[in-house]
Order: structure tokens, then sequence, then C-alpha cells
């Protein structure tokens, strides 16, 4: 049986544009089913406030079954809420308690400047993907099944790496706003397998440094993974910094061959 | 030939790191003034111009976290041939070429008389002091840099409380303890090696100095103090080398915290029983044995 949660304060930051200071809200949430997801409580919140003349609270969302990437939030201090692997819209209400404040701002880092209210612009991400997240592939008829072989461990790891749904939490939970765990996926997505190899240490170097012109730099805390919604593991980011130093080499190697 | 192939291939990535306008007008709504400007990119730069390798990895901040990593097993290695050597002091006298002397003494000799004849008296110490100032240098500006990086990162800070999950008290505290350790170096320094305030200071003398220096309480806390923010630095530091290196084996990776532990227990508890057991008595100089100065004359 649902139960219902009652009196559940939340502190909501209320932006009213990317010049605007910013602010706490508070609002009431008189009764909520312990059933609703975290994004069901906020939609009931914005039906309220506009029924009542107000702003709704501006929120990313978008496929609502945690593998698109576009939910964000902080809550309660931690990048995508309370429970682990997931992200705030497969979160729901029964994490919480009747007269609970829950804390909700966005995330928060140079890189991601805030439109409005909790939704940030992720757009370097894209910057970071741009630079090196591709094969080159031939085109036409979709090749056969497994004309390639792929030893088996080297194929769960690469696709461990690209379970990265592009969130960007990595960067909102490190203290440092460092995008190293994002990269990390996306490089050892690729560079694990056989079809990544022709382009390895270019998309190594272009990648990186792309990262380096946006983001903060890595210390190892760990907690990147830990809000990771797809738990990927920091075993990427040493991945990374193996494959960069090797691109520096080989790429200049390269690069003197012409 | 080659040159086409290869440049061909470096035209899908980035050139020359700026990203077309008309991607830049579509994805990025707010700001254009973000980001800091292409780093290096040797993967797709022009022949000539390049900056010399070490140079040019140094100004990333993967490269600079490299150097922490390497500059951090020099650090390593030496509190831990430090410590070791210390232990020395626990031998108490020995006979040293038909005298009496401290081991520990006659050990701080031996570290001068290093490679002698080959080089001078003297001159593979000082390669190795330089070789360490050289290390702590790099360290520090590396940290220095990065910390302004990672500012410059997050410019606004979060407004409510975060609630972390795995880092810790260490990893958090890094550049505090770091700057601790620096402090203590210095004083350490200035203690026994240039005798500044170390009473009585004899050059050589390393048990009578050691005997002066931690007999005074308040010294022995610092000391005390210091090597404890030494170990918390470590034990991130130890674990921390292992990912910036990129040394990640699912093999061993179960072993990378227990070394962290292990390094930095060793560390704590070996240097810290110096200023105890100086204070206990267990470390008091008898001024009737004979420096080893006094021996080798």
């Amino acid at each position: 049986m649902s139960q219902h949660l009652k009196n559940i304060t939340l502190k909501i930051w209320r932006q009213v544009g990317p010049s605007d200071r910013g602010r706490f809200e508070s609002y009431l949430v008189p009764e909520i089913s312990d059933e609703a997801s975290f994004l069901e409580m906020l939609d009931l919140l914005n039906e309220q406030l506009i029924s009542e003349g107000k702003e709704a609270v501006v929120f990313d969302h978008d496929c609502r079954e945690g593998i698109c990437g576009t939910c964000s939030l902080m809550i309660d201090g931690q990048a995508h809420g309370p429970q682990k692997g997931t992200a705030t819209c497969q979160l729901h209400m029964r994490k919480f308690e009747s007269n609970d404040t829950i804390v909700i701002e966005p995330w928060r880092a140079s890189a991601f400047p805030i439109i409005k209210d909790l939704m940030v612009d992720r757009a370097p991400l894209d910057r970071i993907v741009e630079a090196g997240g591709f094969i080159t592939a031939e085109t036409g008829g979709a090749p056969d099944a497994n004309l390639i072989p792929i030893p088996k461990p080297v194929a769960d790891a690469s696709m461990d790496a690209a379970e990265c749904i592009g969130c960007g939490a990595c960067v909102a939970a490190c203290p440092n706003g460092a995008a190293n765990l994002f990269t990390g996926a996306k490089m050892a997505h690729l560079n694990l397998l056989p079809q990544g190899q022709a382009e390895r240490f270019q998309r190594a170097e272009a990648m990186v440094e792309t990262m380096d012109e946006h983001f903060g730099s890595c210390t190892n805390h760990g907690e990147c993974e830990a809000a990771c919604p797809k738990s990927i593991s920091i075993d990427v980011i040493a991945l990374l910094n193996a494959d960069y130093l090797k691109a520096k080499f080989k790429n200049r190697k390269n690069l003197s061959r012409i | 030939m080659a040159s086409r192939s290869l440049r061909s291939v470096g035209a899908g990535f980035r050139a020359d790191g700026v990203v077309p306008s008309s991607l830049r007008r579509m994805a990025q709504t707010i700001s254009n003034e973000r980001g800091r400007g292409p780093v290096s990119g040797t993967a797709v730069g022009k022949r000539g111009k390049r900056k010399p390798f070490l140079i040019d990895f140094y100004s990333t901040a993967v490269g600079k976290k490299y150097v922490m990593a390497v500059t951090g097993i020099i650090g390593i290695g030496f509190v831990i041939g430090h410590m070791v050597g210390n232990l020395k002091a626990y031998l108490g006298v020995i006979d040293h070429q038909g005298s009496r002397a401290y081991d520990i003494d006659v050990y701080g000799e031996y570290l001068r008389e290093l490679l002698v004849p080959i080089l001078p008296h003297g001159y593979f110490l000082w390669i190795m002091r330089i070789g360490l100032i050289a290390a702590v240098l790099l360290h520090i500006h590396a940290a220095y840099s990065l910390t302004i990086l990672n500012r410059k990162a997050r410019p606004v800070k979060y407004q409510s409380s975060r609630d972390y999950q795995v880092a810790n008290f260490a990893s958090r505290s890094m550049r505090w303890t770091g700057i601790i350790v620096v402090l203590f170096l210095f004083w350490h320094l200035a203690d026994l090696t240039w005798g500044w305030f170390n009473p009585g200071f004899e050059h050589g003398a390393v048990y009578r100095n050691l005997d002066a220096s931690l007999s005074r309480v308040p010294v022995a806390v610092l000391y005390i103090v210091a090597n404890i923010a030494l170990g918390i630095h470590l034990f991130h530091g130890t674990w921390s080398l292992f990912q910036s290196i990129g040394w990640n084996n699912p093999r061993f990776n179960q072993w990378r915290k227990g070394l962290a532990t292990g390094v930095a227990t060793l560390i704590v508890v070996g240097n810290v029983s110096f200023p105890i057991m100086t204070l206990a008595g267990v470390i008091e100089y008898d001024a009737s044995v004979p420096s080893v100065q006094e021996v080798s004359e």
C-alpha cells in the first residue's frame, strides 16, 4: 500500500536568469504519495504554483527512466539525491520522510552556467565529445555481427564505460568541478575496443585538452563515482591519465613523420 | 602522401582547438567566455611550433598531476629512507675505527662519503639534495596551479551544505596538511641542519643535536603534530598517485588503499617515536662519547 508523506518543506534555488544573484525559496508540499517520483513531486508543486499565478520552477528532465542524462539537481548536498546508482528521475519520495526539509540546488561549475532556477547549460560536455568521441567507420550496409572478435572482459569494460549518460553529476559532485570521470568514460568506451584504436591517441589528447579548457582537475576524492547514476568506476580516470601520456609521445612521433 | 593521410585523420579532431562558430552558437546559449582557450594540441598542431615535450605536458592539468605523483614518489622514498636512517638513533653507541661513537653520527658521515672517491666528499649528498629541492618546488608549484584552476572551475560555491560520500578527511585536507609539512620542513632544517634553534648546536653531532632539540616539550609536540599531518598527507597521496599515473590493474587495485595505510602508519609510528623516546629518556646524549669528527682525526 502506498503511503502519504506530509508536510515536506522544499528549499529550492530560484534564479531569474544567468546574471541574477539567485536565492533559496521555501515551498510547502502538504501531502504527497511515497510512490511519486521526485520529479512528479516537482510537477505537482509547479501546477500548484501556476494555479496561484506564480512562476513555475524550471528544471531539466526528459526520459524520466534514467537513460537520457537530462535531469540533474543537487538534492540535500548530493548529485541526483541520496539513492546510489540512479538519476534524479528514478528517485522516489519513499526515500524521504514526513516533515523533511529537502534542499534543491542547481549544479555548480563555471562550465555549467545557470540558465534559470535549477537548469544549467552543460554544453562543454558536448565540446569534449566533439573533440574525439567518435570513430571512423565504413558506411553502407550493416556489417555482420561479431565480425571483429573482442574478448568478453574487454567488451564488458567498454560497455561499463559506455553506460555514461552525460548528465554531468561527476562534475557537480567533484569538489574541484572536474570532468575526468565523464571524459574518462567517453575515452574508455572507444579506446578499449578494436574499432577505437585508429584514433585512440588523437582522441586521448584532443578530449583531455578540451576538458582542460573548461573544467577543474582531478584530486582523486572519488565523489564522482559515488554520484554517478551509472556507477562508472574511477578506473576510467586512470585509463584517461595513462592514455594521455602515451598520446603525448605517440602523437609527437607521428607528427615528426610528416 | 604520408602527410595527407595523417592530416586527413586529424581533420576530424578540433583543428587548432577551435570549435566551429556555427556549433558554438547552436549549443552554447549563454557565454562564450567561460573557456580557457586551447591548451596545446599536438594531436592536431602544426609542425615546428611545438613547445618542448615536458613544458607542453606540464601545461595541462593531467600533466601537472603526473608531476605531483612522480615528485610525490620521490618524497615518499625520501621520507621512508629518512625515517629508517633515524632508527639508527636506537642503536646508540658502536665501535667505530677503534673508538666509541654514536651509530647515527657515523651514518650521517657516511652519507657525506657516498660515492667517494668517484665524487669528492659531500658532492653526492648535494646532488640528492638538489633533486629533492627540485621535487619539492615542482610539487608545490603544481599543487598551487591546480588549486587556482580548481577554484576557477567553481567560482560560485554550493549555497547549501554538501553531503560528501567518499571524500575523506585526508583527501579534503591535502592543501592544509601540505602547508603544515612545508612549514615544518623549514623549522626542521633550521633546527637540525642549520642549527639556528638548536641549543649548543654541533655540526655533525646528530645524536647530540637530536636530544637537545627533542628534549624540549613544545618542540616534541610540534614534531608529533607535523608528522601526523605528514601521515595524513601521505595516506591520500600514496593512493592517489596510482590513479594520477594511470597504474590501474584490477588484479592489484585492492592493494592500493592498504599500501597507503601502510606507508602512512610506518612514517607516523617511526617518526613520532623519536620525540616520545627522547622525552622518555631512551634517546639521551652522553657527552663522554667522542664525535665522529674527533674519531676521524
